[in-house]
């Protein structure tokens, strides 16, 4: 339990990149049994100090001393770390989708006797990792079969299978549902009451609230405040951000009065069925309309459908078994193709933009222009100048910060790589903007940008659809809120009387219940 | 100033190689004793290369665009073969000839890509079954070979321009105006860029840079043109043909909505179809234009070799990969130039010579060639990874 000594101390890190000073002369305690948060914007050097931490970035590569239960300590590697109990989960999940439960918790560390794999072992052992955390699937499930939060588990059980003493976790439910990450949460106060010293970077302060003992807050590279969650001064979320941003957001969503216009876009009856297994319905009969300068909402557990529902809408990218229909403006258009939807003035901007929004090998003009190359071309020839010219004109409006539009997308920030996305689709000049989780991974300045940026296309006429996990986000933006609750509509809220109690009930009501 | 290093850093790799092929020339010129750079040599080199330069032209492509197609030499054989039986047994005239293979190229072409796009079918799998078949096909139709084809033909490999302005002491004045005609341009060409990136108060190269870019440039045109000139037919006709596929298909693969497409295919396939890209008619498109290319390189092999052989192009799949590869396309596709691949076939080229002036033995030479791939790759793959860890 938590006896108030440092298991761990990190003192005078600094860690230069060419041309970029990451961390400097950065401070860590951290106290033995408890739980310590670590918060900062996107690019602060969270992420960057924890693989200094756990050897990733090896010894000598940065300045400064990292002691261990009092000791300096040298890691090479991770393996180094790991030998000493420093166990970290990387934001990414790492699994081996076509390996087994057990084969991905013991990869590298195999149960084995002389070279040779001991199943047996392997099995009981996994299983026992399993039961701890709170996951009932078999030890032969294929990784590739499990939802995100119980591949999230697996990484956890994973870790377990080491010796550790400190647990670094980052980010650790950025990609999990509410109740995923609330099991996850009860996990971590499990470890901490067993013992466990538990690090965790989280951009969910609600969560830091519940479950840290102490933050330490980073901006900039820099140690800005370590706050202890139990001590005299109230730390709350916006103390927090305070520290976070260096200014208090007096509020994270811009003032906005809506100008709202005639319907846009109009869904119809409109059902899926999952791509495979082609019996099983995702989009149950969904009605929905937007109008003109609105900015509507779809809230929603994950799984309750509704990406299946935009990519199924934007030129069918998603699904089978597909119908309904789709009205523009009164009349009806078909979507069955990506460009047929571009061609009706829909865009859709992806949830997951490295995987299905950005060329990130490309540069930012490349990027910005490829959902609209036709106005930038003549003949099918592109015109560099006309290209240029509208690629400066989005760095500028949206603040991109990049040294130039030559710069290569997989480089810049998470907020930035959002504000390509944007650029892109804005630049193709849709009547329907529908934007997937736009600011999911990104820090709160940068989410206030991107809200203005909204509230900015709905003034200039477009209809927004915004889907979003975060209820305060779709409160603080949205005319009007869609709950979808297992492929269906389950309630419709205005701006008035959104309050994120009325939004979950409509979200968690079971299918039974709520159709009487 | 960060942007100026993130320029230098980023062609850091174009420099290079050319780096790495005045390197080998100088090399082998010093090892041959003068004689590689002799004006018939370098005539000889442009002739015996262009098949490698032609293919590399849609390999780059192919490859860019996240496949790769390992049935070329086999349509060159094929393509070939069938390109000499209509001019020897058929009785058509040679223009007529070279047209009608151009289109049983594409078909070939349209043959692959329907597979690879329309039916999903892994490029490498349908390509070694095209390998197979082509290659089989060339047998049933050549036998061994097709010989006694009209002189016309045979001129497109082995002739020169012709002369009309006359001669200048040694010197070819068509070769130099042809010199001079691609200098100015190269230079109008760069010139225009620049100022267009200016015209944005972007990050152009330093000035300095820019300067010794094309002074270099300029001067490299410059010693080739006058050894041309120099050699017995001057400006070999292949030159300018390879001249004018690599000018279009860079204007293609720079400058057209379809060579976006093949970048953000390649780049990234998912982001790219919701953008509305339609991946499969790239890849389709991809695939027709490779096999007219390989067309045109069975064009000019058959020419060559004032026949049609059934063995033919055995292994120029191999060239034309490796040329690339060496050239800084991406195995894992989304990057790669065309200028790239050419200078990676010219070092394959100028090894080729070298080691044959020098008579090394032919198993040697490949060997060598193989080496050489190997080294081009790792020091490109090393050189990223420090420019990301540093």
């Amino acid at each position: 339990m938590a006896d108030g000594s440092n298991i761990l101390e990190m003192r005078g890190i600094t860690k230069e990149f060419p041309g970029v000073k990451a961390l400097e002369d950065v401070t860590l305690e951290v106290r033995r049994g408890e739980v310590h948060a670590i918060c900062g914007e996107n690019g602060a050097g969270k992420s960057t100090l924890m693989k200094v931490l756990s050897g990733v970035y090896p010894h000598g590569t940065y300045d400064g001393d990292i002691l261990l239960d009092g000791g300096t300590v040298e890691f090479r590697g991770i393996k180094d770390s790991e030998a000493r109990g420093v166990v970290i989960i990387h934001q990414e999940l790492a699994l081996v989708p076509h390996l087994s439960i057990a084969e991905n918790i013991f990869l590298g560390n195999e149960r084995s006797t002389g070279g040779v794999v001991d199943w047996n072992r392997t099995s009981s052992e996994a299983a026992a990792l399993l039961r701890k955390v709170g996951l009932s699937d078999s030890p032969e499930t294929r990784a590739m079969d499990l939802g995100v939060g119980r591949q999230q588990l697996v990484e956890i059980a994973k870790a377990l299978s080491k010796k550790v003493d400190v647990l670094i976790l980052d980010e650790p439910t950025a990609a999990l549902n509410d109740e995923d990450s609330a099991h996850l949460l009860d996990l971590i106060r499990q470890f901490r009451a067993e013992g466990m010293t538990c690090i965790i970077i989280s951009h969910k302060l609600n969560e830091i609230e519940a479950i840290a003992d102490r933050v330490t807050v980073i901006r900039d590279g820099r140690t800005i405040e370590t706050l202890d969650l139990h001590g005299a001064e109230k730390v709350d979320e916006d103390r927090i951000i305070r520290g976070m941003v260096g200014r208090s957001l007096d509020s994270r969503f811009p003032d906005h009065t809506p100008t709202i216009g005639e319907e846009v876009l109009r869904v119809e009856d409109w059902t899926v069925h999952h791509p495979i297994d082609t019996e099983r319905v995702v989009v149950d009969h969904v009605d929905l309309h937007v109008r003109a300068g609105e900015i509507i909402g779809m809230a929603g557990l994950m799984g309750a459908g509704r990406t299946e529902f935009a990519m199924s809408v934007f030129g069918q990218s998603y699904g089978s078994r597909i119908s309904g229909r789709v009205f523009k403006n009164g009349t009806e258009i078909r979507t069955r193709t990506v460009s047929e939807a571009i061609g009706h003035g829909l865009a859709y901007a992806t949830e997951d933009r490295k995987r299905y929004g950005l060329n990130l090998i490309q540069t930012i003009r490349e990027n910005i222009s490829a959902s609209a190359l036709g106005k930038v071309a003549r003949w099918g020839v592109v015109d560099d100048n006309v290209e240029i010219g509208v690629a400066e004109k989005y760095r500028k409006d949206f603040r991109i910060k990049a040294p130039t539009i030559e710069s290569v997308v997989g480089k810049l920030s998470g907020g930035n790589q959002q504000k390509v996305v944007l650029s892109k689709w804005v630049y193709s000049d849709p009547d329907v903007l529908i934007l997937d989780e736009p600011t999911r991974g990104i820090d709160v300045g940068a989410k206030y940008e991107i809200y203005g940026i909204i509230n900015a296309l709905a003034d200039a006429g477009k209809a927004v659809v915004v889907i979003s996990s975060e209820l305060p986000e779709l409160i603080g933006l949205c005319d009007r809120i869609y709950a979808m609750n297992q492929g269906r509509i389950a309630g419709e809220v205005d701006r008035e009387h959104a309050t994120q109690e009325e939004l979950m009930r409509h979200m968690t009501m079971d299918k039974e219940v709520s159709a009487r | 100033m960060n942007a100026v290093r993130e320029y230098v850093g980023r062609n850091m790799r174009q420099y290079g190689i050319v780096a790495a092929l005045l390197v080998i020339v100088l090399l082998f010129q010093v090892l041959t004793g003068g004689k590689l750079l002799f004006p018939n040599n370098i005539a000889s080199l442009i002739q015996q290369n262009a098949y490698v330069m032609i293919l590399a032209i849609g390999m780059v492509m192919v490859i860019v665009a996240g496949h790769i197609d390992l049935s070329v030499g086999s349509v060159v054989a094929f393509v070939g073969g069938l390109c000499a039986i209509m001019m020897t047994q058929w009785g058509l005239p040679w223009f007529v000839a070279v047209v009608l293979s151009l289109v049983v190229g594409a078909l070939v072409g349209c043959w692959q890509g329907f597979w690879i796009a329309y039916v999903g079918i892994p490029a490498f799998i349908v390509t070694l079954a095209g390998m197979l078949i082509f290659r089989g096909l060339a047998i049933v139709l050549v036998g061994t070979t097709v010989a006694g084809l009209p002189g016309g033909f045979n001129k497109i490999s082995n002739g020169s321009v012709p002369n009309w302005l006359g001669f200048v002491g040694d010197v070819d004045v068509v070769t130099v105006c042809i010199g001079a005609i691609a200098a100015i341009a190269f230079v109008w060409s760069q010139w225009r860029s620049r100022r267009s990136l200016a015209k944005h108060e972007l990050t152009v190269e330093p000035m300095a840079a820019f300067v010794a870019k094309n002074v270099v440039a300029v001067a490299l045109i410059g010693i080739v043109t006058y050894w041309l000139s120099l050699s017995a037919g001057g400006t070999p006709i292949v030159l300018l043909i390879v001249g004018v596929l690599v000018i279009g298909y860079s204007f293609v693969l720079n400058r057209t909505v379809f060579g976006r497409h093949v970048y953000a295919v390649g780049g990234n396939r998912h982001a790219a179809v919701l953008s509305g890209v339609n991946s499969r008619r790239v890849d389709f498109g991809i695939f027709v234009n490779m096999g007219v290319l390989a067309a045109v390189a069975a064009i000019v092999t058959t020419s060559r070799a004032g026949a049609g052989v059934a063995a033919a192009g055995m292994n120029y799949e191999l060239d034309a990969i490796a040329a690339c590869f060496i050239g800084g396309t991406a195995v894992t596709g989304g990057v790669g130039r065309i200028s790239g691949a050419m200078i990676g076939a010219l070092i394959m080229g100028v090894l080729n010579m070298g080691l044959s002036i020098m008579a090394v033995d032919a198993a040697w030479q490949q060997a060598i060639k193989g080496l050489v791939l190997l080294l081009a790759v790792a020091f490109d793959i090393l050189s990223k990874r420090r420019s990301r860890l540093a």
